[in-house]
């Protein structure tokens, strides 16, 4: 699997971290809301197909991405840095 | 047991003037350069090359390629040997031994043939109907004898002292496959521009043009075509090299063997290499593989395949047979036929098709070839060589004498590569065969793979996927037309089927070769309801061996289509995976073995250490000194020394392993205060503070100490274990949810080397090391830095203590570290300083009920280690709020206990499980123990664990139970704070 850096260029996937799940937008700091927490955390799609996830350069420049790869066949479309 | 010797006066592509002598079971034989161990052992007359799996009956070679099933052999010895080696694709080179293998005491006599007797009671899937009784748990007795009887070649348990290497590649345009189609896809992308790679799994380019007589058009061909490839700089042909599996991304494993180099481990030079290698666009052009008939006694010795006879007769030079029945459903054979005539061999054919192409027809009556038209196969007769073939023509049966048996069942695509991706290969009714069900875009086919028998087809098209492939990565010079293509043999193929069928068969009827899976076994599991072709390939082990069924599949498909009545493509396939043939381990290992098989990392004092007497530890990447041989030459003994040395006077511990991370900007003090559950925002500067930091979903991540350089600059530290983790979640944090901070955060664990100093004259030893430094309480109070200078090189002085006694970190730059490590030991040696290593570290932390590593495992929570009261209660922080689910505020959650132990003379283990005395030693228990060390100060074994209820349990008995080693002691729960609960040794 190759991935394209922002900063770096296409790089092989293995100088890369995967950092999970990125389609949801994390609370506020400071937010009290339990639920809120708790499907940002625990609750995920999953989904077989388009996914929005970070990856982290970190044998590289060390910056986090949000890339959509295709969970079926580990296509990776254009990323960007986030 | 030999018979003739069968090697051709001339002819072959074999190399005369340089013979090639090698050992089959201790017999010594020759051959020449050019042959593999197969074609060297026919030619001397070897006709028995193994037994076979399961019925021990005698085999020899079926084919002359990967896809053989019976001729396998042991390589080698002692540290070098390889079991289950094909001989078809072994290169001989000089000095090889084989052994062959399965036969007690040989395959041309062997004992367990007489399992064969026993043959009703073998059918497939007998172990599952036998070996059960007479008690549960019975199995566990046989299974030693079958294991010992399961498997063909048997492996060593010596080390392999042979290298091998895995590498990385890059190309536009693979081409796999260097028969007609891939040497012409490799022509065509590569006069367009490309860089191209040719794998080729033979030692030889031209697949199926090798079947041809070398004194030929095609031979001229082929070697017009190598050498134009040669000559294009850009093309690189890797022959002996295996491609493997395709993976996602147009990755593509490939496997190089290079025995005939005759590597020199001792010189680096690798034996075999993996090479994973990134293609823009891939040509597949992997061929066919040749089915055989599937008829009674089709496994004896001197059935071959077609194809493989001819190329033993044109590559090899090799006759395999005096008299020769050749019987096919399809066109190809005959030219296996005709070729035999020509070399003055005795040959008949028996056609299983009532309508034969006349030219066929014409040609085998000119060459006087006996020819028989709807012939069908009854059996073949023979023990350890084949003697001869039963057919039924027209009702009448008739006896063919021969001493080689050509059998061609028709040809099946090798879809194995082009189906890895998960796209099932599809059925085609008009060549009775699969083809790859589609391709990637980028990925191309050609030539027979495709269905496609033409070599006029397999060159236009290859030429044409070639030119496709470069035009895809932006190649597209003119390329011209491919060299004509040659006039061959036999041009075409049609065929007609000729499946395996149960009726009427008497005797053993070969499907699978190499498992001894025959078509009574598929009607039996068929029968008992193991019907979908996945079933019946587990429960009949058919497809399973190191052939994989290449030979086997689609007759067993077939079969299977037929007992079920359903077509061919309703039964299906069962799924492709890589390795396509078998890949040593070690060869995907490479490199990575032994000391390579991570980094390892050193601290900067890592010499000092080895050269004073310290025994090192792996602790995760890290080699840390254990104990010093000061304080004793065990383990157990040494730490012990090294703890009373630091609780008595002074010792100094290498803690450079540590993360240590620089936090700086504007905003530093609010990213501190969000990220640890305890407040930073008005740490004043010059000041250290323990914090502790949470998971989003309120669990302990890590723990560390930050101290205040300057208003907008901190120094933090966090486990070694966690370092890596740590930084990436600060980094996680800045780059994608709190953007607005300005913050920048930088790894520094291996800028600066760090040593704890402590022990109550820790600030002698330092007042020495450092004079002129005030080093006093009020100057340096605890939890207090200093930043200074030793000769110019920066110093920063912490006080903090992971010990419990007065104790200081300090750091300097780590190429001066041994440098102050020996100016502290040289200052404090007047004191008594030693170096402590890290089991003392643990032991000293673990009196002063200090959570490290072990309770910090990712379950606990604050709570759960007695650190609740740290949380504040007026600003918000990471975890703070998943943190205060009840289920993680329970009372009856594990949480962190000191445990003692109450007999003297026994001990405590760490994961030891905890019950309560009344309780039953089984299950999960109440708890575990974290930690454990002997306590100098007490005089017993302590520990740290997790119990049930926690110090609620304060005072009460408990038991430990390791079942690991049958031990049952009797501790107490008590305070996890073992020595000076105040903290007073702390502040002196």
């Amino acid at each position: 699997m190759r991935i394209n850096c922002p900063v770096c260029g296409e790089r092989d996937y293995t100088e890369f971290r995967y950092g999970g799940d990125a389609s949801k937008p994390r609370p506020a700091h400071g937010t009290r809301d339990m639920r809120a927490w708790y499907e940002y955390v625990f609750v995920f799609e999953n989904p077989k197909g388009p996914h929005r996830e970070y990856w982290q350069h970190v044998m590289g420049c060390r910056q986090w991405l949000v890339l959509e790869r295709n969970t079926a066949t580990n296509e990776i479309a254009k990323g960007k840095a986030s | 047991m030999t018979r003739g010797p069968f090697r051709l006066v001339s002819g072959g592509r074999i190399d005369r003037g340089a013979r090639v002598n090698f050992s089959l079971d201790g017999r010594r034989f020759s051959g020449f350069k050019g042959d593999t161990l197969a074609s060297a052992l026919l030619a001397n007359g070897v006709s028995v090359v193994g037994r076979s799996f399961k019925y021990h009956r005698p085999r020899g070679f079926l084919s002359a390629g990967a896809e053989e099933p019976n001729g396998l052999f042991t390589l080698g010895k002692g540290g070098y040997t390889e079991p289950n080696v094909p001989g078809t694709t072994t290169e001989l080179i000089e000095g090889l031994t084989a052994r062959s293998q399965n036969g007690t005491p040989s395959v041309n006599l062997d004992i367990r043939s007489l399992y064969g007797l026993a043959s009703p009671l073998l059918a497939a899937g007998f172990y599952y109907k036998t070996f059960i009784g007479p008690r549960r748990g019975s199995w566990m007795f046989y299974e030693p004898f079958i294991r010992r009887a399961a498997g063909l070649g048997r492996g060593v348990h010596e080390a392999d002292p042979d290298r091998y290497e895995t590498r990385h590649a890059f190309a536009d345009v693979l081409v796999v496959g260097a028969g007609p189609a891939g040497l012409s896809a490799a022509l065509g992308a590569g006069r367009a521009g490309a860089r191209v790679v040719l794998a080729e799994q033979d030692s030889l380019l031209g697949g199926s043009l090798l079947f041809e007589s070398p004194a030929g058009g095609a031979e001229n061909w082929r070697r017009q075509l190598e050498s134009e490839l040669e000559s294009l700089p850009r093309v690189e042909i890797r022959r002996s090299t295996t491609a493997f599996g395709v993976y996602d991304g147009g990755t593509v494993a490939l496997i190089e063997r290079r025995d005939h180099l005759k590597p020199d481990p001792s010189r680096g030079e690798a034996r075999q290499v993996v090479t994973i290698l990134r293609a823009r666009a891939i040509v597949f052009a992997t061929g066919a593989t040749e089915r055989p008939l599937v008829f009674p006694n089709n496994d004896r010795p001197g059935v071959m395949l077609a194809s493989a006879v001819r190329s033993y007769l044109n590559r090899f030079a090799v006759g395999c047979g005096r008299r020769a029945v050749v019987v096919t459903n399809n066109d190809s054979a005959y030219a296996t036929a005709f070729d035999l005539a020509e070399r003055g061999i005795h040959v008949s054919i028996a056609d299983t098709r009532r309508l034969v192409p006349s030219e066929l027809v014409g040609r085998a009556r000119s060459q006087g070839i006996g020819h028989f038209t709807g012939a069908v196969a009854r059996k073949a007769n023979g023990g350890r060589v084949v003697k001869g073939l039963e057919v039924m023509v027209d009702h009448d049966i008739r006896a063919l004498e021969c001493d080689l048996l050509a059998v061609s069942g028709g040809w099946s695509p090798a879809v194995h590569l082009t189906s890895h991706n998960g796209v099932a290969p599809r059925y085609r009714e008009d060549i009775f065969a699969f083809v790859p069900g589609g391709f990637a875009s980028g990925h191309f086919g050609a030539g027979a793979l495709m269905g496609d028998f033409t070599l006029e087809g397999g060159i236009a098209v290859g030429f044409a996927a070639g030119r496709s492939a470069a035009a895809t990565t932006g190649h597209d010079r003119p390329t011209g037309e491919p060299p004509a293509a040659p006039q061959i043999g036999v041009a075409d193929c049609t065929i007609q089927s000729h499946w395996p069928s149960p009726d009427g068969i008497r005797g053993k009827a070969f499907v699978d070769f190499q498992n001894d899976v025959t078509v009574k076994d598929v009607v039996v599991a068929h029968q008992e309801g193991y019907q979908s072709v996945e079933h019946l390939k587990r429960y009949t082990t058919l497809g399973m061996g190191t052939d994989q069924g290449k030979t086997s599949n689609i007759n067993a498909l077939a079969l299977i289509s037929s007992l079920r009545e359903v077509g061919i493509p309703v039964a299906g396939t069962t799924t492709f995976r890589p390795p396509f043939t078998p890949v040593a381990i070690g060869a995907l290992a490479g490199r990575a073995i032994g000391q390579h098989f991570r980094p390892v990392r050193r601290s900067p004092l890592h010499d000092w250490h080895l050269a004073h007497g310290a025994t090192m530890v792996e602790a995760g990447q890290w080699m840390r000194p254990w104990y010093y041989s000061w304080a004793g030459t065990t383990a157990e003994s040494a730490y012990i020394e090294e703890m009373r040395l630091v609780r008595n006077a002074v010792g100094i511990s290498d803690v450079s392993t540590l993360g240590k991370i620089d936090v700086q900007g504007p905003d530093a003090a609010e990213f501190l205060n969000r990220l640890y559950v305890n407040k930073f925002a008005r740490l004043p500067i010059g000041k250290a503070r323990y914090g502790v930091m949470l998971n989003d979903d309120g669990v302990v991540l890590d723990d560390g100490t930050t101290t205040r350089l300057a208003e907008a600059r901190f120094f933090m530290t966090t486990t070694t274990a966690q370092a890596g983790e740590v930084m990436s979640w600060l980094e996680f944090l800045l780059q994608t949810a709190w953007t607005g901070l300005r913050v920048h955060v930088s790894s520094i664990t291996d800028e600066w080397a760090a040593m704890a100093i402590s022990g109550p004259k820790a600030r002698a030893a330092l007042e020495r090391a450092l004079p002129g430094q005030d080093l006093c309480d009020r100057r340096l109070p605890y939890m207090g830095s200093l930043e200074t200078d030793l000769d110019g090189v920066p110093l920063r002085l912490i006080r903090l203590s992971f010990s419990g006694e007065l104790a200081y970190e300090a750091y300097v730059p780590a190429d001066f570290g041994v440098a102050l490590w020996e100016k502290f030991l040289a200052a404090g040696e007047s004191l008594g300083m030693k170096p402590y290593g890290l089991e003392a570290l643990a032991a000293l932390r673990i009196e002063k009920g200090h959570v490290a590593g072990l309770e910090l495992d990712h379950r606990n929570t604050l709570n759960d280690l007695g650190l609740s009261k740290m949380a504040a209660t007026d600003k918000p922080f990471i975890g703070q709020i998943l943190g205060q689910r009840p289920r993680l505020r329970s009372s009856e959650r594990w949480s962190l206990v000191g445990i003692e132990c109450l007999e003297p003379g026994k001990r405590l283990r760490g994961g030891s499980i905890l019950f309560a005395p009344t309780d039953k030693l089984e299950g999960h228990g109440r708890g575990h123990i974290t930690s454990v060390t002997w306590s100098t100060v007490l005089e017993k074994f302590i520990a740290l664990g997790l119990y049930q209820g926690g110090l609620r349990h304060a005072g009460e008995e408990i038991m430990c139970a390791f079942p690991l080693k049958g031990e049952k002691t009797r501790a107490r729960i008590v305070s996890p704070v073992f020595l000076d609960p105040q903290g007073e040794r702390l502040r002196v």
